[in-house]
């Protein structure tokens, strides 16, 4: 038997042959996570991860913990089942952007506003893979894939922008070669109590390469703007950049020097400041934030239908059965 | 007491016809509760439509219930009534042509205004017309009695006078049979008495009026006695199909020893389970009301796989947008219980009413060979028996279960023999909680006699698995793609399934021509009754288990020369008993939303022994 205080990444591996493509961001998002799961003190029976259908729902068969692959979008209403009724596990959701946000929109957006507790992480790649290169709900307009060879015509979801929506009480971004800031969001998403949404940008090397190195590969910080909370919100090669309000709420870039620099408050009760933020774009803003856009406190589903079982047992006592079934009027034929 | 003459009769059928505001199914059921307690048996028929509030007094808004007592055990609510109360117009027409000639008829003159004869379609009034005059009519004005009874009361509106008819109708009903309006006083009480006293008052004031309105007016000659039936002996109740179901998952929780999840959306006729369940929290029942019938159906997975006793609810449009997670419990082995509350279809068909449509989906309607148990409820006392069975065999042999009711059992009461407890079966399942292949845990390696799988909970040490919608290897669960591997675990979920034909009752029949099963139960088993009453050598075997069928299926069913299945379906278990056993079974089908009638499934079985 382990106990979580002395475990290594090693025992996180499970003896399954990891089968992405070479070159794809899941493996650095794997690594991070095997190494960071001792940190949590958490022992390995009690962690589980549920996964749906896509490139990313292999994850769990990768785990040495608890685990499940389940149906293409359900793994948010899966997962509300477990940690609903066992408020003692662990529990973690991996899904991708068609995965979380085409066929399972629906079940992403009621888990996040009833706050049940658990992690969802979103490898976003922006296509869809499994099935080998159409646009997902995350490409961009115009993307030319087998599907789209004149072009997709949708709107792209923008998946902080949904969960700030959904009013998730934590909402966070990190970039798969970004080992250190995503375990730092990591780290926070695990300590939050309820729902906690992190968007991975991932980059698939074979359908949709490149998508994201503007930020990938951006050593010198130019492009990545790191949020940090209680601090000026600046970025660039040598912090010259910075964002602020607009009256209407609207955010704009401008130099650091400047007045009125935003400060980061992640803990703002209105989700309107962090959808603000979610709306600062490369191509509108020449910068994207990482790190955490929100993180409020709130109740969480699991602990208040745990807390009105306990409160009508204390209220009615602990159900009897015999004296439920004879409930009601009743009669004696003898 | 009434000083009027009294006469003596075994069984009657009351029909009472309203608008949906009317409050009939109220009147109905307090009646049957009146019933219940003097010891009648009883059986119910709600028939309401899907809108809560159609145009008051048109023809779609029309709401009946029907009740059937009696001094003997019966088992259906009853073909047709003997007496109808129609509280308008509407309610005459829609309902008329069910009561045989020389029924008895009362209606609430007041009701029979131009307007809303008009709105029934009716030129000229039938009270006036002489169109009844094959019926005994009793012309009452309900409303103008009601009202004047209630003028008194302080603090009622003329409206809510008004509303208080269904009581008066009540109470006129209650005297003419004999029936103590005291249940229905209490009850009033309590459900009105805390807020608005002085509706209780109204209403029980009505109640009492209607009640002396029968004894003095010149309109009925005679009140009628319905005794107590012998019943076996024992504490009853009078229960519906729902209620007894959500009573059967409770009780199913405590004997596995597993908290009770339940996963559901809002659906018409099963929303009451969830409304029911909700109420017992104190049992330990956590509900989810979820996004929608997929959510409800995958938490309920997830609960299952975390060691809750998993199940969801719906009906038909619900259960089909199921199938894929049903599929994902087929393979992951894991149990899980699916109540279909069947209704009309396809689509939204018919939404209060009932239809056993379901059958083949519930059978196949899924990718791929996914084989499920299906238990069918027969009765609505029956729904908690059924609804243990089904958890019975989802814990012991780790698979999804589809347990079968419809509208008509949903909706529908009958008096309960309450069960002794310590007869129910103890329903611990046994978790893994060691490796069993030396140092290793193999998800995958099956029981020897159940084929069942072990079921190893998160947070039990040493045994972490993964385990998925992908095809997995025997005995390991790790992916596998391998073609006999695939071929094998194909046969093995398929004959764990069909085992499990070993652990079920086999039929138990003397001489079968009549095959059912699920809620036709009453009208086959009354129907069979009576022509074995006139001598006719027809019997009745009733499936409880639709899949796998009892073992002895095949052979009762060659031993007859002919089978007649009546279906509330296009011949559904028809199909699959002449494709499984290629017996030349004959159907009798009706999907007019309302259950089989008890005469005609007599007349089709009759046809049948004379064509011989």
């Amino acid at each position: 038997m382990t106990t979580g205080g002395n475990l290594t990444a090693k025992d996180f591996r499970t003896d399954q042959e990891v089968r992405w493509c070479p070159g794809c961001g899941d493996y650095a998002i794997l690594a991070a996570m095997q190494s960071f799961m001792p940190e949590l003190g958490i022992e390995r029976e009690n962690t589980v991860f549920i996964s749906g259908i896509g490139c990313a729902a292999r994850f769990p068969y990768y785990m040495n913990t608890y685990g499940m692959h389940s149906i293409h979008g359900r793994a948010p209403a899966i997962a509300t089942g477990l940690a609903t009724t066992r408020p003692d596990l662990s529990v973690w959701v991996v899904t991708g952007d068609g995965d979380a946000l085409s066929i399972g929109g629906n079940h992403l957006i009621h888990a996040l506003r009833r706050n049940v507790n658990f992690k969802i992480l979103l490898f976003n790649n922006r296509i869809y893979g499994l099935t080998k290169g159409q646009y997902s709900p995350t490409s961009e307009i115009g993307k030319v894939t087998k599907s789209t060879p004149m072009g997709s015509l949708d709107w792209p979801f923008n998946p902080i922008s949904l969960a700030v929506g959904a009013e998730a009480t934590f909402v966070a971004r990190a970039i798969d070669t970004d080992k250190k800031g995503m375990t730092e969001v990591l780290r926070a998403a695990a300590e939050h109590r309820g729902s906690a949404f992190v968007e991975i940008f991932q980059n698939c090397p074979i359908f949709n390469d490149d998508a994201f190195d503007y930020v990938r590969d951006d050593k010198e910080g130019v492009n990545r703007i790191a949020l940090r909370h209680g601090e000026p919100i600046t970025w660039g090669k040598d912090g010259e950049k910075a964002l602020r309000q607009r009256p209407d709420g609207t955010i704009e870039a401008c130099n650091a020097g400047e007045d009125g620099v935003l400060v980061h408050d992640q803990t703002h009760a209105e989700p309107a400041l962090a959808f603000a933020l979610s709306r600062v774009t490369q191509a509108t803003h020449g910068g994207t934030p990482v790190g955490i856009f929100r993180n409020v406190e709130r109740p969480v589903y699991d602990d208040l239908m745990a807390e009105q079982l306990q409160a009508a047992e204390a209220k009615r006592g602990k159900g009897d059965l015999a004296e439920l079934l004879h409930s009601g009027e009743t009669w004696v034929v003898s | 007491m009434s000083s009027k003459p009294v006469e003596q009769l075994s069984q009657v059928i009351v029909r009472f016809a309203g608008d949906s505001g009317d409050g009939m199914q109220l009147t109905g059921s307090q009646f049957t509760s009146e019933a219940a307690l003097l010891g009648n048996d009883i059986s119910t028929l709600p028939d309401f439509p899907a809108e809560i509030r159609a145009p008051a007094g048109s023809l779609p808004g029309v709401s009946g219930f029907q009740l059937h007592f009696a001094d003997h055990d019966i088992l259906t609510p009853g073909d047709a009534p003997n007496v109808l109360v129609a509280m308008n117009p509407a309610a005459l027409k829609t309902n008329l042509a069910d009561l045989p000639n020389g029924g008895t008829l009362i209606v609430d003159a007041d009701a029979f205004t131009e307007r809303n004869l008009q709105k029934a379609g009716y030129a000229q009034s039938p009270l006036e017309d002489g169109s009844l005059d094959e019926y005994q009519v009793h012309a009452v004005p309900l409303t103008s009695l009601t009202v004047g009874a209630l003028k008194e009361i302080e603090g009622v509106t003329p409206r809510e006078a008004e509303r208080s008819k269904n009581m008066f109708a009540l109470g006129l009903m209650s005297w003419l049979y004999g029936r103590s309006i005291k249940p229905t006083i209490e009850f009033l009480e309590a459900k009105f008495g805390p807020k608005r006293p002085e509706i209780a008052a109204a209403n029980i004031k009505a109640l009492r009026a209607g009640y002396a309105f029968g004894e003095t007016t010149e309109s009925f000659a005679v009140t009628y006695e319905v005794k107590p039936a012998k019943l076996a002996p024992g504490t009853y109740r009078n229960i519906t199909g729902n209620q007894a179901l959500s009573l059967g998952l409770v009780a199913a929780s405590r004997l596995s020893g597993l908290p009770l999840f339940l996963g559901a959306y809002p659906i018409t006729p099963a929303s009451s389970i969830l409304e029911e369940l909700a109420g017992y929290k104190h049992f330990g029942v956590r509900t989810f009301q979820a996004e929608d019938e997929i959510a409800a159906a995958g938490a309920a997975v997830g609960a299952a796989f975390g060691g809750a006793l998993g199940v969801t609810t719906s009906a038909g449009p619900g259960v089909v947008l199921k199938a894929e997670t049903v599929g994902l419990a087929i393979t992951l082995e894991l149990p899980l219980v699916i109540c279909d509350i069947q209704r009309a279809g396809p689509s939204t068909g018919m939404p209060t009413k009932p239809e056993q449509g379901d059958l083949l989906m519930v059978l196949y309607g899924r990718n791929s060979e996914s084989p499920v148990p299906v238990v069918a409820a027969r009765s609505p006392s029956d729904c908690f028996h059924a609804a243990i069975e089904a958890v019975r065999i989802a814990l012991k042999y780790r698979t999804p279960v589809y347990l079968l009711s419809d509208a008509y059992l949903a909706n529908g009461s009958e008096p309960w023999l309450l069960p002794e407890l310590e007869t129910l079966p103890d329903l611990t399942p046994s978790f893994a909680t060691e490796p069993n292949a030396g140092d290793e845990f193999l998800p995958y390696l099956r029981d020897e006699q159940t084929l069942a799988r072990p079921w190893a909970l998160p947070g039990t040490p040493g045994l972490e698995h993964r385990i998925g919608g992908l095809e997995k290897a025997d005995r390991t669960g790790n992916i596998s793609y391998d073609p006999e591997n695939h071929d094998l675990m194909t046969r093995l979920r398929a004959q764990k399934v069909a085992g499990i034909a070993g652990d079920i009752p086999e039929l138990e029949v003397d001489d079968v021509l009549v095959v059912g099963w699920g809620g036709t139960y009453g009208a086959i088993t009354a129907a069979v009754q009576s022509c074995r009453r006139r001598g006719l050598a027809v019997a009745h075997a009733h499936l409880r288990y639709l899949n796998p069928l009892p073992r002895n299926t095949g052979d009762v069913l060659r031993r007859y020369e002919k089978v007649l299945i009546p279906e509330m379906n296009l011949g559904q278990l028809l199909q699959l008993v002449r494709s499984q056993f290629l017996v030349d079974a004959i159907g009798y089908n009706r999907v007019r939303g309302f259950p089989l009638r008890a005469a005609e499934v007599a007349e089709a079985a009759e046809a049948l022994v004379d064509a011989e």
